[in-house]
């Protein structure tokens, strides 16, 4: 009903608005025999922005703060007692008075004073609801008067219609900025709840991690050690890396030096398959078909390799990031200029021997950054991981035995529990800060690595 | 290269004649050739092996996933015998009725309906189709899915003359014995260790061979929504409505809000502190792994804003920063692909920079937007890790009706299903997801480089 309401006054202000712009300056532009600076649709826009800024400002700041005074309008309202003892006594008594003024009613019997709450709630949203209709109405009005009253041939509202859309476009990329101050402010904040229980030293260099679940909710012993994550993670890097560098590289240099481009056209986007596929899929084919696999295949040459492993998922993985490393390389080889290229081969060397000894050399730094990149890639990844790294956070160096990840208890601390009461649940925050830190250093090595590189040949 | 330095070397001394040279090199260019084929053959190795990957991948998925869109169905001619059913009429809105009387008499009615014994009413079937079988009412429970008396039920409320009438149904088959017929559980096992009794594995092979099992296309498995009760009706829907409202704000939020910090940064921005500042930050958070935007939505949107658990609402708000980075780099390098002559043909005819950039530039450019758009939202659509941190994964048995509901979707719905405990039924079911979510988004990857290279042709 509201948002109806709502919805109505914009878009009657909105048509109101346009409408006296265009067809004012239309009027103007008879009458006064001059030309006008901007055409009539940019006058009718121009209203238009000065009408629905101050009313959409008046709606927006009331969305934003509407539960916050309600909820403190209801506290006013019942007894001291429980106001003073808060927590979530308090909160589930604000959260009956709010279901009783819905008209949905509550569980249990009503008490007297949920219900005069609970009607003078009633009353206060709709005497708020008109007030601030009210105030937005006549901003609004007020707003398409002013904006009225600037229509002559010299007003250049062109120039301020641009302006509002540029201002526009700047908000839209600041989104960007919010995004990762939001990242690295909710990490922070809740990471620093976790370090109020865990001594820091202790999570950055235990070596045991049983974050034991406790009912209790805040305290809850539980040892949060990372090192034993962190050492999993590097694990299935390595394994990773080791299975993805090879593989990708050659394809590169096969498809970029060898290839004929009609094979080359075909072959590439097959490759680059591999990268869109989700992971979870490559997670369910570790779990299902390449364990059993690598278990069976120990089993015949005497080796046990258990089927959830840090080296199936650290395969799985590496076949995820082939494609990264081989279309990044493929992009440097290119750019090896074809002088050193010729110029070898024109001294005789063949194409192997000019692509080991000239064309590699040359693309390295880029290359080291296209594996930076894969690195980065691989230790943020968590579906494939999460099935088939076998969840066992020890610290183990044989790459057959299940191993853990940060990512894996990142999310198996946070799942399904949304109250970030105990350290169990806030771990997750310690360790995704340092993820993130982690991650964030890896690329900025890698892209300046790789920009450094660029330049040579430019 | 160790030879071709061994003879440039040799050229520069004094002693070696021409056509000692040429031995020389003859000598080595077996051994270099050799070299150059493995090489190559390398490559062709390491090409194959990426491609062999692919392939492997995908029929491994296609061929444990095709079965489960065949599923075993029960022929059964159902007769809805007034002696079990015990049900007077149903109830009809009497004149002069108010509504809410008329609807406490047809909860009544539908919830007398609710306790008849259907499956009396199914046994009775069943035993109609094989006289001959002795066993317990159980063993015929166990062959069908649980989920199918509320079939039968709702076919009998939505039309209560059916009351006395017999009236055919193809209804599934038990996961069990759909995984017996279907030999995906070894026949070879002992009694003990087998999810259906001998007397119950005997009727369905008795069925089977009449003719009155058959199996057909599992088109529920696209209608229904998830289940634990009865596996063999669990089904796609809910988590593709999740992931349809999901991909629904992604396109409304971040192919906009993407598209208009593209156009910012590549043709207004001046070189000042602030734009560096968002041109580092972009390509930053394209490096960000997910998981950490599934912590940023949990603290955030969940934890501070109170927005609900579960909620596609929540999830599309997560992929959509998520996927923010990729738009904007995407269009960028296809608005930088415009020839700046246009740019000046506008400006210099008269245009302002925004009318430059809105009426000339950008429309170019739609197809490589499209495309861009296309890509982040295929991206979006397989991304499980963050969903999970924001409760997605709770078990929903509804279809939602709007952003606001719990909800699950098609990756976390496979994540789901591949930890179900009755292995052998639901590998299969995980499978077919797989297949789903494949299809989907290699439909979109298609649609873009279709576009992309309709874009190419153009220029």
């Amino acid at each position: 009903m509201n948002t109806l309401i709502i919805t109505a006054l914009i878009l009657a202000f909105l048509g109101i608005a346009y409408q006296t712009g265009s067809s004012r300056s239309r009027a103007l532009a008879g009458t006064s025999g001059r030309r006008l600076h901007s055409r009539p649709s940019y006058h009718g826009s121009a209203i238009a922005i000065w009408t629905l800024v101050p009313l959409l400002l008046v709606l927006g700041a009331w969305a934003l703060l509407d539960s916050y005074v309600i909820r403190t309008f209801i506290t006013w309202y019942l007894p001291e007692s429980l106001v003073a003892e808060g927590g979530n006594a308090l909160r589930a008594s604000i959260a009956r008075v709010e279901a009783l003024a819905t008209g949905y009613g509550v569980v249990g019997e009503v008490q007297e004073f949920e219900r005069t709450a609970a009607q003078a709630v009633g009353r206060f949203q709709t005497t708020a609801f008109l007030i601030v209709v009210a105030a937005a109405t006549t901003l609004a009005a007020l707003g398409l008067f002013y904006a009225r009253k600037r229509i002559t041939p010299q007003f250049r509202a062109r120039n301020e219609v641009e302006g509002a859309v540029r201002l526009l476009l700047l908000a839209c990329s600041v989104v960007a900025i919010l995004t990762t101050f939001g990242i690295v402010a909710s990490l922070l904040t809740e990471a620093m709840r976790f370090f109020s229980f865990v001594n820091p030293l202790d999570f950055f260099f235990g070596t045991v991690w049983n974050p034991r679940f406790s009912t209790t909710g805040a305290g809850g012993g539980g040892e949060y050690g990372l090192i034993p994550l962190l050492w999993g993670t590097i694990q299935i890097t390595i394994i990773a890396i080791l299975t993805a560098v090879p593989i990708g590289l050659m394809a590169a240099v096969y498809l970029s030096q060898y290839a004929k481009p009609r094979v080359r056209s075909v072959v590439k986007p097959l490759i680059e398959v591999l990268a869109g596929i989700p992971t979870i899929v490559y997670g369910f084919f570790a779990l299902v078909t390449v364990g059993p696999f690598l278990a069976s295949f120990g089993d015949a040459i005497g080796v046990d390799i258990r089927a959830t492993s840090a080296l199936t998922a650290g395969i799985v993985m590496g076949v995820m990031i082939i494609p990264f490393i081989s279309s990044l390389s493929d992009d440097i080889i290119r750019q090896v200029p074809t002088a050193m290229r010729d110029g070898s081969l024109g001294l005789g060397a063949t194409k192997s021997e000019t692509i080991r000894r000239v064309i590699l050399p040359a693309a390295l730094p880029g290359i080291v950054g296209a594996i930076l990149l894969a690195v980065s890639r691989a230790i943020g990844e968590t579906m494939i991981v999460v099935l088939a790294a076998g969840n066992s956070p020890v610290l183990r160096f044989n790459p057959f035995e299940p191993t853990s990840t940060i990512t894996v208890s990142i999310v198996n601390q946070l799942t399904g529990d949304s109250d970030f009461a105990g350290p169990q649940s806030l771990v997750a925050f310690a360790l995704g800060l340092t993820l993130f830190v982690l991650t964030l250093v890896l690329n900025v090595g890698a892209l300046y690595i790789v920009r450094r590189f660029r330049e040579q040949y430019d | 290269m160790a030879n071709l330095d061994s003879t440039t070397t040799a050229s520069a001394g004094t002693a070696v004649t021409a056509e000692e040279r040429r031995q020389r090199v003859k000598k080595s260019l077996g051994a270099r050739h050799r070299k150059e084929r493995l090489f190559h053959g390398l490559g062709i190795t390491a090409v194959v092996l990426a491609l062999g990957f692919v392939g492997i991948l995908f029929y491994d998925v296609l061929q444990r996933g095709l079965p489960a869109f065949q599923q075993a169905q029960v022929t059964v001619d159902v007769y809805f015998d007034p002696e079990i059913i015990e049900l007077g009429e149903r109830p009809v809105q009497a004149a002069g009725q108010s509504p809410a009387d008329y609807r406490a008499a047809l909860n009544a009615w539908l919830r007398d309906a609710a306790l008849a014994n259907w499956n009396l009413v199914l046994e009775t079937s069943i035993r109609n189709i094989v006289p001959e079988f002795q066993g317990s009412a159980r063993e015929i429970a166990a062959i069908i899915d649980s989920s199918q008396r509320f079939v039968i039920r709702d076919a009998f409320t939505n039309d209560p003359s059916l009351l006395g009438q017999t009236r055919e149904f193809a209804l599934l088959a038990s996961a069990n014995a759909d995984n017996w017929l279907k030999g995906t559980i070894d026949r070879s096992l002992p009694d003990a260790r087998q999810q259906l009794s001998a007397d119950a594995r005997a009727l369905a092979d008795d069925l089977l061979e009449r003719g009155e099992i058959r199996f057909a296309f599992a088109s529920h498995l696209f209608t229904n929504v998830d289940s634990r009760s009865a596996p063999a009706s669990a089904g796609l829907a809910g988590a593709f409505m999740g992931s349809l409202y999901m991909m629904l704000i992604v396109i409304v939020l971040a192919v906009p809000i993407g598209v208009a910090s593209a156009v910012y940064l590549e043709e207004f921005a001046p070189k000042n502190r602030l734009t560096d500042v968002i041109e580092i930050t972009i390509n930053n958070l394209a490096a960000v792994p997910s998981i950490v935007f599934g912590l940023l939505g949990a603290a955030v949107f969940i934890n501070y804003f109170r927005l609900p658990l579960s909620a596609p609402l929540v999830g599309g708000l997560v992929l959509t920063l998520m996927t923010l980075p990729t738009i904007i780099i995407a269009t960028r390098s296809s608005l930088r692909a415009v020839p700046p002559s246009l740019r000046q043909a506008a400006l210099g005819l008269g245009a302002s920079r925004t009318q430059m950039v809105f009426h000339h530039v950008l429309p170019i450019t739609y197809p490589g937007i499209l495309t861009a758009a296309i890509i982040g939202v295929a991206q979006a659509l397989g991304e499980t890790a963050p969903l999970l941190l924001i409760g997605m994964n709770a078990f929903v048995a509804n279809i939602p009706s709007s952003p606001m509901d719990q909800a699950s979707a098609l990756p976390v719905q496979i994540y789901l299903w591949q930890g179900n405990e009755n292995r052998n039924f639901f590998e299969a079911r995980t499978s077919a997801a797989i297949i789903v979510l494949l299809g989907l988004m290699l439909s979109l990857n298609a649609i873009a480089i279709f576009l992309r290279s309709r874009l190419e042709k153009r220029k």
